[in-house]
C-alpha cells in the first residue's frame, strides 16, 4: 500500500479516469449475457495490462479468487440453466446440454471481463491520488476523504500488530488449547484486543491530524489533481472496449440483453 | 549559519490562574497556574505523574477542547490571544511514533500540516524538503513512511511541524519510545531546527539530560490535590533548579543527571549457593556449574515462515546460547538486528528458522523438548514472557483478574497474588481496567502478571523503555530477587545501567551488515554493591560490547 509510485502508464493518469472507463465496461458487460461480448473485452483488458504495469503471475497472484469464483459461478449456470440443445452428460440430477454449458460460459467470462477493470484500476491506482482525485475533482468533503485514507494506512499496521498480539497472548497462556471452541474463543478474544489498539492508535493519530491543523478552515493541497490529455484516451478506451464488444455480440447475432 | 529564511516568529506564553478538569475525574488535572514563557524560551516541563504536564502541553496545541464536560478556569493565551484562536502557531509531537505519520510517503505526509493551513502550494514545496533536511531526513519525497524506524518517524512528525512554521514547538515526551541511537537522532533534530527558527520550546520528559544541552529553563510543575492548588514549584536556569529540586525530582522517580536509584544489589552468596542447591546429577550443567534450562546451537531467527522452495533469510544467526537457572542474559545491539526476534525465539514464541533450540530436562519437566510444541498452560509456568508494550499482554478486565489469569489456568498459585499486588504497589487499583493505569503501573502490572506463574525462564523485551526511575529501580531489585532465587533472566535491552545491576553474560547481536557477528562475554561474577556506572538516561553512552562491570 505504501510502495513507491508504480512507473506504469496508468498509474500517471487520474484515477478517477479510470474509474469512469471501468464502469463504461462493466455497464456494457452487466446488460447482456452472452459470450461473445464478455470474450471480446477480456481479450481487450488482457491487452492493456502491460499499462498498468500488471504481468500474468502478478495478476494469477492477485485475481485467483476471482478466477475461482468466475468458474464456480459458470459451472453453477451450467448446471441449471433451461436444458435447451443436445445433451452432454446426464449423470442423475447433473444434467449438461450444449445450451446450458453454453450459459455457464458466457457467466464465467463475464465474471472474469466485469472484475478484470476492477483489478486494472486498484493495481494501477495509489490510495492518495485517489484520495486527492476525489477530494479536488469530485469535490468529496475533504475530512472524509483524508480521514479514511489515514485510516487505510493504519490497517496496513494492524496485520504486524495481529502477530504481535498472538505472540504476547500464547505468552500469557491464552489459546494453545485442542479443541475447536476454545480456538475460536482464543481467536474472538485476540480480535477484541486488536480492534482496542486499533482504535487507542486511531484516536492518538486524530489528535496528531488536529494538532496539525486537519479539519478546521480552508485548505490547500499540495499536490493537484489534474486532468491531461492522456486521460482522454483512458476514458476513450474504456468506451471503445465497451462498443467494439457490443458490435461483435450484435454482427455475430448473440446479443441478448437482460432488459428487453 | 545563514538561517535567516527559515526564523519564525516565536510564542510567548502566559497562564494566568489556569485551571483544567477533565470530564469524570474528581481532582483538576492542573489548577491555579501562573507561568510565563518569552519568546525563544526553551524549556523543560519537569514533575510527578500527575501535575498535569501532558494537559498543559495538549492545551497549548489546542486539542483538549473537544471535551464538553471538562471545565476550564483562568486563562491561557499564546501571544495574548486565547488558544482557540491561535491555530498553527504550535505544533505538538507526542509520544506514539506510529501515530504521528498521516500519509504514506514521507513528502506528502510532511506537506500535510502546511495544506490544512492552507499554505499556497508553491509555498509548501519549498518548505517540505527544507524542513526534512533540517531534521536531517535524507531520503527521497516518495519514500514510503512506513518503513522508518521509531526515531526516523518522530522526525518525520517533527519535519511536519516544522513545514508549518509554528512559533511554539511542544514535544510530549518525544524519546519515551526510543532507543539510544534514536533518542539521539531526535533531540539533535530537534536542537537544529530550534537553532534555525527560533521557536520557542516547551518539552515534556523524565530523562532530563537528553534535553539539558537544549533548554535553557527548566519549570518544576506541582500536582494538583483536593483543595490544594498546583502550579509551579521552581523555576529558573537548569543548573539552579535541579540543585533546589534534586531530592523533590529523585523522590518523583525522575532522571536527574548523575541519580542512579538505589537497587537490591544481587547477593554474591547466590551463585554459590546456587551450584549446591541446583546441581544435580544426570541433569544438564553449564560450564558455570548452574543448572541448564535452555540450549540453542546454530539458531537462526525469523518472523517470518519461511516455505520450502523459498527459505526465509533469518535476520540473526547465533552461535550458541545458554540459559541456566539464576543467570541473567542480556541481548544487545543496534536496530534491526533481530535481538527482539531472537528473545521471542528463545520464549517459544516464534519458530526457529533453523539451528536447534532445546529445552533441558529440568525446564521440559516431561514436556516435549521444543518450547514451541508447549500449550498455554506448560508455557507459562516455566517460560514467562513481558513484552515491550503492557497492552498488548492484557487479557482481562480488571488488575486482579490479570493476576489471577495465570494462576487459574494453572489450578494453582492464586494466594500468592494479593502478596505480588502490595509488592508492585498495585493494591489501590486491584479492581481498575489495566487499560486506565499509567504508564509505570502498566509495566509493573505486566511483569506481576508474567510472575504470577512463576516461570523458571524469564523473558523480557526492553523492560525499561520510559520508564521513570522509581518503577526501574523497583524492576532491576524485583529481577535481582528472582535471579537470586534461582530464577533464569533474559532482557532484551539498550540500557546499559540495566544489564550491569542484572550481571550476567551478554549476547551483542551485530547490524545488518554484519548479521552472524556474535559475541558473547562470560562475565558471571554477581555484582555485589551498588552500580557505579552511569544511569540510562546517558543516551550518549554507546552500547559496550564488553562485558558487564563486576
Amino acid at each position: 500500500m505504501a510502495a513507491p509510485r508504480s512507473r506504469a502508464w496508468l498509474s500517471r493518469t487520474n484515477p478517477l479516469a479510470k474509474l469512469g472507463a471501468g464502469i463504461a465496461v462493466t455497464i456494457v458487460l452487466l446488460v447482456s449475457v452472452d459470450w461473445v461480448s464478455a470474450t471480446v473485452a477480456l481479450v481487450l483488458e488482457f491487452a492493456l495490462l502491460p499499462l498498468a504495469g500488471l504481468s500474468a503471475r502478478m495478476l494469477i497472484m492477485r485475481g485467483w479468487p476471482i478466477l475461482m469464483g468466475a468458474l464456480v459461478g459458470g459451472y453453477g449456470t451450467a448446471l441449471l440453466a433451461p436444458k435447451t440443445g443436445e445433451m452432454l452428460l446426464a449423470l442423475g440430477p447433473v444434467t449438461l446440454t450444449t445450451g446450458s454449458v453454453e450459459a455457464g460460459v458466457a457467466i464465467a467470462l463475464r465474471g472474469l471481463a466485469v472484475a478484470l477493470p476492477g483489478i486494472i484500476v486498484l493495481a494501477s491506482t495509489d490510495p492518495t491520488d485517489l484520495a486527492d482525485a476525489l477530494a479536488q475533482k469530485l469535490r468529496l468533503p475533504h475530512r472524509f476523504v483524508l480521514g479514511a485514507l489515514a485510516a487505510m494506512r493504519l490497517v496496513g499496521l494492524l496485520v504486524a500488530e495481529w502477530q504481535t498480539l498472538g505472540m504476547a497472548r500464547r505468552a500469557r497462556g491464552v489459546g494453545g488449547e485442542p479443541g475447536f471452541f476454545s480456538n475460536l474463543k482464543a481467536q474472538l478474544g485476540q480480535a477484541m484486543a486488536l480492534l482496542v489498539q486499533a482504535v487507542r492508535r486511531a484516536s492518538r493519530l486524530a489528535v496528531t491530524m488536529e494538532a496539525k491543523g486537519f479539519g478546521a478552515g480552508p485548505r490547500t493541497w499540495a499536490r493537484e489533481s489534474t486532468f491531461a490529455r492522456h486521460d482522454l484516451w483512458v476514458v476513450a478506451g474504456g468506451l471503445v472496449i465497451a462498443a467494439v464488444s457490443v458490435s461483435a455480440a450484435v454482427a455475430l447475432g448473440t446479443w441478448n440483453p437482460v432488459f428487453g | 549559519m545563514n538561517a535567516a529564511p527559515n526564523r519564525v516568529a516565536p510564542v510567548r506564553i502566559q497562564a494566568r490562574g489556569w485551571g483544567w478538569q477533565h470530564s469524570g475525574r474528581r481532582n483538576r488535572a492542573v489548577d491555579g497556574l501562573d507561568l510565563v514563557i518569552e519568546p525563544g524560551e526553551r524549556v523543560l516541563l519537569l514533575g510527578p505523574s500527575g501535575a498535569g504536564k501532558s494537559t498543559l502541553l495538549h492545551a497549548l496545541a489546542g486539542v483538549l477542547g473537544a471535551d464538553e464536560d471538562a471545565s476550564e478556569s483562568g486563562e491561557l493565551l499564546i501571544d495574548g490571544s486565547p488558544v482557540a484562536e491561535s491555530r498553527g502557531r504550535a505544533g505538538l509531537m507526542q509520544q506514539d511514533p506510529d501515530a504521528q505519520v498521516v500519509l504514506s510517503r514521507i513528502g506528502d505526509d510532511v506537506a500535510f500540516g502546511a495544506e490544512n493551513l492552507a499554505v499556497p502550494r508553491e509555498e509548501i514545496w519549498r518548505r517540505v524538503p527544507a524542513a526534512l533536511e533540517s531534521v536531517g531526513l535524507h531520503l527521497p519525497l516518495d519514500h514510503s513512511s512506513s518503513a522508518l524506524s521509531g526515531g526516523q518517524k518522530q522526525r518525520l512528525g517533527l519535519a511536519g511541524i516544522l513545514a508549518m512554521r509554528p512559533g511554539l514547538l511542544l514535544l510530549d515526551e518525544p524519546t519515551a519510545n526510543l532507543d539510544p541511537a534514536g533518542v539521539v537522532e531526535v533531540s539533535d533534530a530537534v536542537r537544529h531546527s530550534l537553532d534555525e527558527t527560533g521557536a520557542t520550546l516547551v518539552v515534556v520528559e523524565h530523562r532530563v539530560s537528553v534535553w539539558l544541552p537544549v533548554v535553557d529553563r527548566i519549570v518544576v510543575l506541582a500536582p494538583a490535590a483536593l483543595g490544594e492548588p498546583g502550579g509551579v514549584l521552581f523555576d529558573g536556569p537548569p543548573a539552579t533548579v535541579l540543585a533546589q529540586s534534586r531530592e523533590l525530582l529523585a523522590a518523583a522517580g525522575i532522571w536527574i543527571p548523575g541519580y542512579i536509584p538505589a537497587v537490591r544489589p544481587r547477593t554474591a552468596a547466590a551463585s554459590t549457593l546456587m551450584e549446591s542447591k541446583l546441581r544435580e546429577p544426570g541433569l544438564g550443567t553449564s560450564d558455570t556449574g548452574l543448572q541448564l534450562l535452555l540450549e540453542a546451537e546454530a539458531l537462526a531467527v525469523s518472523r517470518t515462515k519461511g516455505r520450502k522452495r523459498h527459505p526465509v533469510v533469518p535476520v540473526a544467526v547465533v552461535p550458541q546460547v545458554r540459559i541456566s537457572a539464576g543467570q541473567a542474559l542480556s541481548v544487545t545491539g543496534p536496530n534491526g538486528s533481530g535481538k527482539s526476534t531472537l528473545a521471542l525465539t528463545l520464549a517459544g514464541l516464534l519458530a526457529p528458522a533453523g539451528g536447534r533450540l532445546e529445552a533441558s530436562p529440568a525446564l521440559a519437566r516431561g514436556a516435549s523438548t521444543s518450547p514451541l510444541k508447549w500449550r498455554g498452560r506448560e508455557l507459562i509456568s516455566r517460560i514467562g514472557t513481558v513484552f515491550q508494550e503492557p497492552e498488548h499482554q492484557f487479557v482481562t478486565g480488571t488488575v486482579r483478574d490479570e493476576l489471577l489469569f495465570g494462576p487459574r489456568l494453572l489450578g494453582h498459585g492464586e494466594d500468592s497474588v494479593e502478596e505480588l499486588l502490595v509488592r508492585l504497589r498495585l493494591e489501590h487499583l486491584a479492581d481498575a481496567n489495566p487499560f486506565t493505569l499509567s504508564g509505570g503501573e502498566k509495566r509493573r502490572l505486566s511483569v506481576a502478571t508474567v510472575l504470577a506463574a512463576s516461570p523458571q525462564v524469564l523473558v523480557l523485551d526492553e523492560p525499561t523503555f520510559g520508564q521513570d526511575a522509581n518503577t526501574w529501580a523497583e524492576l532491576a531489585s524485583l529481577l535481582t530477587e528472582l535471579l537470586d532465587a534461582g530464577t533464569a533472566v533474559v532482557s532484551v535491552t539498550h540500557d546499559a545501567a540495566f544489564s550491569a545491576v542484572l550481571g550476567g553474560d551478554r549476547l551483542v547481536l551485530g547490524d545488518a551488515s554484519h548479521p552472524v557477528e556474535v559475541e558473547a562475554s562470560n562475565v558471571s561474577a554477581p555484582i555485589s554493591g551498588p552500580p557505579t556506572v552511569p544511569g540510562p538516561d546517558v543516551a550518549k553512552s554507546s552500547v559496550s560490547t564488553d562485558g558487564v562491570r563486576s
